[in-house]
């Protein structure tokens, strides 16, 4: 296979409290698709980030051709030909299709730009992908793939020799992926190297050529797609952490049936982010959520709090029907919310963990009503200890600490509410394992303690591990109920989400 | 004294100390303070007396600030206020007459009120931007102050209204008891109850607070009101100063000063964390630049670029990045000093 186009041996690379990369060899040749595989939090954004300039290693070596370098910006690394697509699309949609390639390396004559120039060059690339795109109309009357597909015509045109897709496809419909598939192949076909990342097997397998595996920011393995079958590679990437959580695994199964509804939904939908359902979540009962990216799992979740409205439907809390109107609604129904994006729909960063925790049982009260500083400190330092929450100063601001920290905060804050219904989304989404475990963990004590649990989370072994039940979501619909029993397991969660039966 | 270097308001206080020991070097007398027929007058007395309405509207423009947007009405508001006050006084048989004067003042009280439930309406209500929202009764309650008082400037005479802006009681001017009793009031309301911490959620994140279940409508609208409140007390304080009101000139960009108070005291234009004993430092700061531009004797057409000079250090000290910056330059500077520099976020 003659010398690598990129080698990076020995790669480390430290965050404060973790270790996100530890020597980690990554390899890649020329005219190759490579798959990046780890579950979240394997290092795999790490790596990335370290391939296209945005974070600086602290030990290892990186050689381009055979030459060693070392990126100060994710500029420089564009200049050596390292181009990348990130998984939101990172255009400006209020520009057109043409603007949008050409941004910041505008052609220009006098200092002034040629847009004639621009849509021509434009138009052409576009072609050379066999897209028939209207360049000078706004990228937001385009869909999100078409979009997608926008990004990497621009990376590509940057003479790059290695593309790096960051899950391009996790929001795009099969047809979609089809159409990237072939451009990914036509690119390959001019000696252009692509790093795909994916959290889809089957795509994996019907693309790649090459993988490697990280796990905990380690080296598990590098091998040809064609050696390695589906269920060896879940197993690598897994790895230790099915046995960490082995306890956890017995905890399911149980039946339900019986037990009183906490929540029921009836029809419950809302146009254009989730069609109409019906799910019951019983007290005592994890219901998991599983689905892609954008397939709904989110505005479903939302649904259930109040946070959006609901435009069809309604929901039955205790068997008696109500209108959420709002958050403070569902929080006087005893259901709480821990929001997807920690930073901006949840922490209020510059406030205190005391400040943090408190807020959503101090938003009920009023502020008329001031919880005393008393029994603040007393509860916030019951959940510190209780959850184990790390620098244990309940003074510091919340933005200090580390993202598993964080997400303990947010899980305290609505824990104090003594909520009968958690609704948990991503709740260990970009957190190290020590803390995913800790809080994995947590959520099996409260459902044993009769919580009912609403968990969605993009692992799906997580998932399958923590929850009762499994509401499989598709395209904003929800497709089918599991009940996770010892028939259910990874293979046919992923078929399930693939196909919709 | 790490401690004390580390507080936020460390580096506007040592501003106001280099103000004030620059004065003594070009008035000696600049600290003496008498006590003549009852009353205290010297130069620092001034200084709190004309700090007392900027002061007042800073206050209000505060808690605004915090919950992430702006007031820049406020000036408009001292106008009307005044305005109201003082028509409702010129019609009066008797202008002396206490019970018409507080008739007066409550009526120009509550108009100020209705002008920041107007503001809190346009903002929590309807949506719109801050800055636009209160940019309308900026320009409008001008027109309205003057329409109150038919183009005119209005001269009255009544020594209960000349005592709100000018008086004394227990031998301290009076607008400056009112000034420091509204904000004593105010900080004891926001830390004591839980209204403190709720604004500065909604300032720090909207969304997060949303769902957090805080109804920020309702607190966006009271402090809308609070700073139309305040702007109308300093409103009244600034015509009775001078026994009149001029609908065109009162209040003529104090929404700015206000402004910059708040900043000066820490408060992030951003929204979140606020500290009103901050903005009272920083309108004390701000009248006493002005006052030192007089001591000092500096030419009339360069006190605005001294004052613009003064402002950019004091904003450049107030900003945690540029402090970092400098005291890493400082070749002398030790590695004690990192840890320092980490704790300015807690700020």
């Amino acid at each position: 296979m003659g010398t690598a186009l990129l080698s990076m041996s020995g790669i480390s690379k430290q965050f404060p409290g973790v270790k996100a990369l530890e020597g980690v060899d990554f390899r890649l040749y020329q005219g190759e698709i490579h798959a990046l595989m780890g579950e979240n939090g394997a290092g795999k954004s790490t790596l990335i980030k370290v391939l296209t300039g945005v974070y600086d290693i602290d030990e290892g070596e990186i050689a381009l051709d055979g030459r060693p370098v070392r990126f100060a910006g994710p500029q420089q690394a564009t200049e050596a030909g390292i181009s990348t697509v990130y998984q939101e699309v990172n255009l400006c949609t209020n520009l057109s299709v043409a603007e949008n390639i050409f941004i910041g390396r505008e052609p220009t004559k006098f200092g002034r730009i040629q847009w004639g120039v621009m849509r021509r060059r434009a138009t052409d690339l576009l072609q050379r992908l066999e897209l028939d795109l209207d360049v000078t109309a706004q990228l937001s009357t385009y869909s999100l793939a078409v979009q997608q597909l926008v990004a990497i015509a621009r990376a590509i045109d940057v003479d790059a020799k290695i593309l790096v897709l960051d899950e391009p496809t996790s929001s795009l419909d099969a047809g979609e992926v089809a159409q990237l598939f072939r451009i990914m192949r036509q690119l390959k076909a001019q000696g252009i190297a692509i790093v795909f990342v994916s959290h889809f097997l089957d795509q994996i397998y019907e693309i790649c050529d090459r993988m490697t595996i990280l796990r905990n920011g380690r080296l598990v393995g590098e091998h040809l797609v064609a050696d390695i079958s589906q269920l060896q590679l879940v197993s690598l990437m897994i790895g230790k952490e099915l046995a960490l959580l082995e306890r956890l695994e017995d905890a399911g199964k149980r039946s339900f049936d019986a037990a009183p509804a906490v929540a029921q939904a009836h029809d419950l939908g809302r146009s254009g982010a989730v069609e109409p359902f019906n799910l019951t979540i019983h007290q005592g009962e994890v219901v998991g959520l599983a689905g892609l990216l954008g397939s709904g799992r989110t505005e479903l979740a939302r649904l259930f709090f109040g946070a959006d409205k609901a435009d069809t439907g309604h929901l039955e809390i205790d068997g008696k029907p109500v209108t959420m109107h709002g958050p403070r609604a569902a929080m006087n129904h005893d259901i709480a919310y821990c929001s997807e994006n920690r930073k901006t729909e949840g922490l209020v960063e510059e406030l205190s963990v005391r400040e943090n925790i408190i807020l959503a049982l101090q938003a009920a009260r009023g502020w008329t009503r001031p919880l005393p500083r008393r029994r603040q400190d007393e509860l916030v330092q019951k959940y510190i200890d209780a959850l184990n929450i790390n620098p244990k100063d309940p003074e510091l601001p919340v933005r200090n600490l580390s993202g598993g920290n964080q997400q303990k905060v947010l899980l305290a804050r609505w824990l104090i509410t003594e909520p009968r219904l958690l609704i948990l989304d991503e709740p260990t989404r970009g957190i190290d394992i020590g803390a995913k475990a800790e809080i994995q963990r947590l959520v099996v004590e409260l459902s044993d303690g009769g919580m009912a649990v609403l968990f969605i989370s993009a692992e799906l072994e997580e998932v399958l591990r923590l929850s009762h039940r499994i509401g499989v979501l598709r395209d904003r619909r929800l497709v089918t109920q599991l009940e996770n029993t010892d028939a259910v397991d990874l293979d046919r969660l992923t078929e399930t989400i693939a196909s919709g039966t | 004294m790490a401690a004390i270097i580390k507080h936020r308001l460390f580096w506007p206080a040592v501003i106001l100390v280099v103000l004030l020991v620059t004065n003594v070097f070009f008035s000696g007398s600049f600290f003496k303070v008498e006590f003549r027929d009852g009353h205290l007058y010297g130069s620092v007395i001034d200084i709190l007396r004309a700090s007392a309405p900027l002061g007042l509207v800073a206050l209000g423009m505060t808690l605004v600030i915090a919950t992430g947007g702006i007031d820049l009405s406020v000036g408009a508001v001292v106008a009307i206020a005044g305005a109201l006050a003082c028509l409702r006084i010129s019609g009066l048989d008797d202008q002396n007459s206490v019970t018409g004067v507080l008739l007066a003042v409550g009526l120009a009280l509550l108009l100020s009120l209705a002008l920041g439930v107007w503001n809190g309406f346009l903002v929590a209500t309807v949506g719109i931007q801050p800055i636009i929202a209160t940019l309308i009764l900026m320009v409008a309650g001008r027109g309205l102050a003057q329409l109150i008082t038919d183009g005119q400037i209005i001269t009255i005479n009544s020594s209960p209204y000349k005592m709100i802006g000018a008086g004394y009681w227990l031998g301290l001017p009076l607008c400056v008891i009112i000034a420091v009793g509204v904000a004593v009031v105010a900080g004891l309301i926001v830390r004591r109850s839980a209204l403190g911490l709720l604004l500065e959620s909604v300032g720090g994140n909207a969304e997060a607070s949303r769902l957090a279940g805080i109804k920020s409508r309702w607190l966006i609208l009271i402090v809308y009101v609070f700073a139309g409140l305040c702007a109308g007390i300093a409103g009244l304080m600034i015509s009775s100063n001078v026994s009149s009101a001029d609908g065109n000139n009162a209040g003529l960009l104090i929404e700015l000063d206000a402004i910059l108070a708040v900043v000066i005291g820490g408060t992030s234009l951003a929204g979140g964390r606020f500290s009103i004993a901050g903005t009272i430092l920083g309108a004390v700061i701000i009248k006493t630049l002005d006052i030192t531009i007089y001591t000092v004797g500096i030419p009339p057409e360069v006190t605005l670029l001294f004052k613009a000079v003064v402002v950019v250090v004091l904003c450049l000290a107030q900003a945690p990045k540029f402090r970092e910056k400098f005291q890493r330059r400082r070749p002398s500077a030790p590695a004690t000093q990192a840890p320092q520099q980490k704790v300015e976020v807690t700020a």
